[in-house]
């Protein structure tokens, strides 16, 4: 219930300002335009698919890729959200206001987490709204579709986790960002190394840790209740950090 | 149980820095109590570990019965608190800021109008509930802070330097207020403006390096003004025997331009004899001023006095 009203009031903050509704315009405009080059690419290639066997579908050839494209984009986009949260309220100095109302850092924490949840669910809803317009002139698989929104509703849960914990460390937002921005960007391409034919155990172990592994999996329609747990272990990871950061700072600071 | 808060050998360390220093006291309900200290003295310090802001390094603070370690949650509902820098939403409405704090405050969604409505009233703001807060005075921003503090009318509200930076007539608004509120709340204010105890206080609690050096009533602060000193103007001046012989009299010494002032015991204020004297021996007096010690002088007598204590200590 408190934490309901923590992430009602980051919410309103969030409209209040214009960086919401310019990621909103600016992450639609982009995902659009890949979108319709999908499309596109799509029409080329049909004559081509309608002899073949085993032809992979629409949904396979237009959902995975804008979504895969979306992970990116989302992944430059959440730092500028996440970066205020806590860092903001501290340099205002109107984290005492939390701090002397009766609630817990727990929910000081969910609330802001749920706060930049909720505004990226409407993100997810909006580019949701893309694929589903193909069902005017055709059919998807909505198994994959539901699975590929899963892995991306968990993915910016878990990146909103860790841009959280980066400005509960500091009190300039934009540190907060660089930093949130640069640990993502790490765990994305951790994988990369990971790849190659040779890959010794420690790669092996390295490409486990990269939130692109798990998520290219949920692309794919796979669900490995592995994934599910990699990210609520991450999400919850940080979350806790978060606390604890908040703690200890009545006990530091 | 008459005390509503209790402070129990409170400390505080900032690595190697003592900022408070086992403080000992307790507020009783509806008194309005002044924390009074230089700059630095640690008030704010204490202040913070009593709303729960920051964590004591060893001590105790029990609201109500409430531990504030063991019940924050308790605790934390009794007090409401106004930080040195009021903690504002710039970007919300006074309104919708109210409610938030309501909310936080966990006042069921029915009350929250009556609640908002009333703080906004208390403290002078029911024109302005609509704008945004950065868009207001400092005066207006100081009042939201105080009416987010006794929104969910607290047992105990404190202010942490409440009129800082307000101008004068702002300030008398603010000190009529915090008097109101008074009547039905136990406040903890605390300033390093000396008049400002005098205006609004019951009683005064003097911090000093961390350490409580003082704590009086403001009647008590107000007998320790009086200092026990006349400052008298004859013409015909008598010698100093015949001056110390008067009862009460205790020492003589010769004042700037022509003045003496007499010290005296202050039980035995010997004013009336001294005129009765002047008359019967013809000293032509034509001034007799009592001398009072300002606030002020208190002030850097206590503080400085603690000092030279310590440092004999040390020595």
């Amino acid at each position: 219930m408190m934490m309901l009203t923590v992430a009602r009031r980051e919410l309103r903050s969030l409209f209040l300002s214009p960086l919401a509704w310019t990621i909103l315009a600016v992450v639609q405009v982009i995902l659009a335009y890949l979108f319709f080059s999908q499309i596109e690419f799509f029409m080329q290639i049909q004559a081509r698919l309608t002899g073949m066997q085993a032809v992979p579908g629409i949904t396979e050839i237009i959902v995975a890729p804008m979504f895969g494209n979306a992970a990116i984009i989302l992944l430059l986009v959440v730092p500028l959200l996440t970066m205020r949260l806590i860092s903001d309220e501290r340099r205002n100095q109107t984290l005492s206001l939390l701090f002397s109302a009766p609630l817990s850092m727990t929910e000081i924490v969910l609330g802001k987490f749920l706060g930049i949840s909720a505004f990226l669910l409407l993100i997810v809803v909006l580019i949701m709204l893309m694929p589903l317009s193909l069902l005017v002139g055709g059919s998807l698989d909505f198994g994959m579709l539901a699975s590929a929104c899963l892995g991306l509703i968990l993915l910016l849960a878990s990146f909103t986790a860790l841009g959280l914990y980066m400005s509960s460390l500091t009190a300039q937002p934009t540190i907060a960002a660089i930093s949130s921005f640069g640990a993502l960007l790490l765990l994305w391409v951790l994988d990369w190394g990971g790849g190659s034919s040779d890959a010794s155990a420690g790669q092996g172990v390295m490409a486990y840790l990269s939130l692109v592994r798990h998520y290219e999996a949920l692309l794919k329609g796979a669900f490995n209740s592995a994934d599910i747990i990699y990210y609520l272990l991450f999400i919850i990871t940080f979350l806790v950090l978060s606390v604890r950061r908040l703690d200890a700072e009545r006990m530091q600071s | 149980m008459n005390s509503l808060l209790q402070v129990d050998q409170l400390s505080r360390y900032f690595g190697p820095i003592r900022a408070v220093a086992d403080l000992s006291f307790t507020v009783t309900r509806g008194e309005i109590l002044g924390f009074l200290g230089p700059n630095g003295a640690g008030k704010s310090t204490t202040m913070k570990m009593m709303t729960g802001n920051l964590a004591p390094s060893a001590g105790q603070v029990k609201i109500n019965g409430f531990d504030l370690l063991d019940q924050p949650r308790q605790a934390k509902a009794q007090i409401g608190y106004l930080p040195e820098q009021p903690p504002l939403y710039r970007e919300l409405t006074v309104d919708e800021y109210l409610a938030y704090s309501a909310r936080l405050n966990r006042i069921e969604r029915g009350r929250l109008k009556a609640a908002v409505n009333t703080a906004k009233e208390r403290c002078g703001l029911t024109g302005v509930g609509r704008r945004l807060i950065g868009n207001l005075s400092k005066g207006f921003q100081q009042r939201v802070g105080i009416a987010q503090a006794i929104i969910h009318m607290p047992e105990l509200v404190i202010l942490d330097e409440p009129t800082v930076g307000l101008d004068p007539i702002q300030i008398r608004e603010i000190r009529s207020l915090i008097r109101e509120l008074g009547q039905e709340h136990s406040v903890i204010l605390s300033t390093h403006i000396l008049p400002e105890v005098q205006a609004v206080c019951d009683r005064v609690q003097i911090i000093d390096k961390g350490e409580l050096v003082y704590s009086d009533t403001i009647d008590g602060l107000d007998r320790r003004m009086q200092s026990s000193s006349l400052l008298l103007a004859m013409h015909n001046p008598p010698a100093e025997q015949e001056l110390l012989a008067i009862t009460g009299v205790t020492a003589v010494e010769p004042a700037s331009s022509g003045y003496m002032r007499i010290h005296f015991d202050p039980q035995n204020n010997p004013a009336q004899q001294l005129v009765e004297a002047s008359v019967a021996a013809g000293w032509a007096l034509y001034e007799l001023t009592p001398e009072r010690m300002s606030l002020e002088q208190v002030f850097v007598d206590i503080t400085c006095s603690e000092h030279v204590v310590e440092q004999q200590e040390v020595s």
